[in-house]
């Protein structure tokens, strides 16, 4: 699985949504996620794909969408 | 002796646009003047704490020497290592004047000779570096930058609180004239809304209406159970609308004096009474202390519960999670019985909401959603808030107890 699909896939296992076709939809605005689901988010990230995330890296501007989230794993090694 | 408390009379605003007026004409012309700024800032701070306020500027002193020992320490160690007792030592040093002032009022009756005005903002900021250098998130820190940081004249008595990383780019960017021109405008209005909300809509709930319904509430107290006649109820409304306007009011000036010096320093509040639920409230009301609890306790405590397994279930962490953020924040206000309780009771109240959303999110199709539906919600959110604010108040310890 590439890790677009992974990241798709442990956000729909958060918020019960499909993204793959709304990959700019703004998680926080929407209430999607919340301060804990971001916690499960960085924890599955970190497990699934080696990202190691600290907590005060995420700065919500620029995890609010799943395209964002995805450029993240991409860009990460 | 002039002496000089931030955003307290019409004669500081004269006077503090009066030392800035180089400052803007700098920024207007491109220009940021750091050695002017930083001399009218330290002026500023000291017409703070003269005459009678002596030892506060003392204590401040003392506190900064002190953090600056802790930071630029832990800087040093973390190049080389990184071990979390280290971390959690620092914190702690970090927080001990702080823990110190709380409670010496609690035990011996009279307020700590380590206190001054602010203290609880700066350690914030200072708590808050320590947290990025762990995390690796701030690789360094330098004397200057840190200590402007620290010391930024408008906010440093009751905030907002901004975080290193934002106020040091907003520091070394100079604001291109439109730019500015556009933080001068919205400065303007701050500061007339903050005119309004403090000194008119303030004044009218605290000095006004405010001490007539507690008279009255204390007049009736033996006449009901507790205490809780009619006039209580709007005890807690009148002072709910007064600690709103005041710090509200309080934090527009900060903001807007920070978007004189060309520093975009977030706002604190989002129109709080119109929240739809009590997670929504906190999102809107004394946002940048919110935001940091979340970021700093709530994120970190529920990220390290999972991490290690402690504890299974993701709603039970993040149950656990809120009772510590909200317990810490309690304690933060002070060590009385009713901030602690103020503490409690909004952990509790976001445990429900979080139940009810949940079992909104479930039964999505069953339950009607209309306008009448989330008036309800808002009416009902402001309700449990005010009543809140009412044992933060400490009228219920006058009330009961004296």
């Amino acid at each position: 699985m590439d890790k677009k699909a992974t990241v798709l896939s442990i956000l729909n296992d958060l918020t019960g949504e499909d993204f793959t076709n709304n990959l700019d939809e703004d998680l926080f605005a929407s209430g999607l996620i919340d301060s804990m689901d971001t916690v499960q988010l960085l924890l599955q990230l970190q497990s699934q794909l080696g990202m190691d995330v600290p907590v005060s890296e995420f700065d919500r501007n620029q995890w609010n969408t799943p395209a964002k989230i995805i450029k993240k794993a991409e860009d990460a090694d | 002796m002039l002496n000089l408390q931030p955003y307290a009379d019409p004669q500081y605003f004269l006077l503090l646009m009066l030392g800035l007026l180089p400052v803007m004409i700098g920024l207007y012309h491109g220009r940021r003047f750091k050695t002017y700024e930083t001399l009218i800032s330290l002026l500023f701070i000291i017409l703070m704490f003269t005459g009678a306020k002596w030892q506060q500027g003392v204590a401040l002193i003392g506190y900064i020497l002190w953090q600056l020992a802790i930071v630029f320490g832990y800087l040093h160690y973390r190049k080389q290592r990184n071990q979390t007792g280290v971390f959690v030592l620092t914190v702690l040093l970090s927080i001990l004047p702080l823990v110190i002032v709380k409670v010496t009022p609690a035990v011996v009756l009279h307020p700590s000779l380590l206190g001054f005005l602010g203290i609880s903002y700066l350690t914030f900021k200072a708590v808050q570096v320590i947290m990025e250098l762990r995390d690796g998130t701030m690789k360094d820190v330098e004397l200057m930058p840190f200590l402007r940081f620290m010391l930024f004249m408008p906010v440093i008595s009751s905030g907002p609180i901004d975080r290193y990383r934002r106020f040091q780019k907003d520091y070394e960017q100079v604001p291109e004239r439109t730019q500015y021109l556009g933080m001068l405008e919205r400065a303007i209005w701050y500061l007339f809304l903050g005119f309004f909300y403090k000194y008119m809509l303030g004044y009218l709930f605290g000095t006004v209406l405010l001490p007539r319904i507690e008279f009255s509430a204390l007049a009736a107290r033996h006449m009901y159970w507790l205490g809780l006649s009619p006039a209580l109820i709007g005890v807690a409304f009148v002072y709910s609308m007064y600690l709103f306007f005041d710090f509200a009011g309080y934090s527009l000036f900060a903001v807007a004096t920070s978007l004189v010096m060309g520093i975009d320093t977030p706002m604190n509040f989002n129109r709080p009474f119109q929240a739809h639920n009590i997670k929504d409230f906190w999102n809107r009301w004394h946002m940048t202390l919110s935001f940091w609890f979340r970021d700093f306790i709530f994120m970190r405590v529920t990220f390290f519960i999972m991490k290690h397994k402690l504890i299974k279930n993701p709603i039970r962490v993040s149950q656990v999670a809120y009772l510590i953020n909200f317990l810490i924040m309690g304690f933060w206000h002070g060590v009385t019985w009713y901030y602690i309780v103020y503490g409690l009771f909004h952990a509790c109240a976001i445990i429900i909401n979080d139940i009810w959303l949940r079992f909104k999110k479930k039964h999505r199709k069953q339950l009607p959603h209309n306008r009448w539906t989330e008036a309800l919600a808002i009416a009902t959110t402001f309700c449990v808030v005010c009543f809140s604010f009412l044992i933060f108040s400490g009228f219920l310890n006058t009330l009961w107890f004296k």
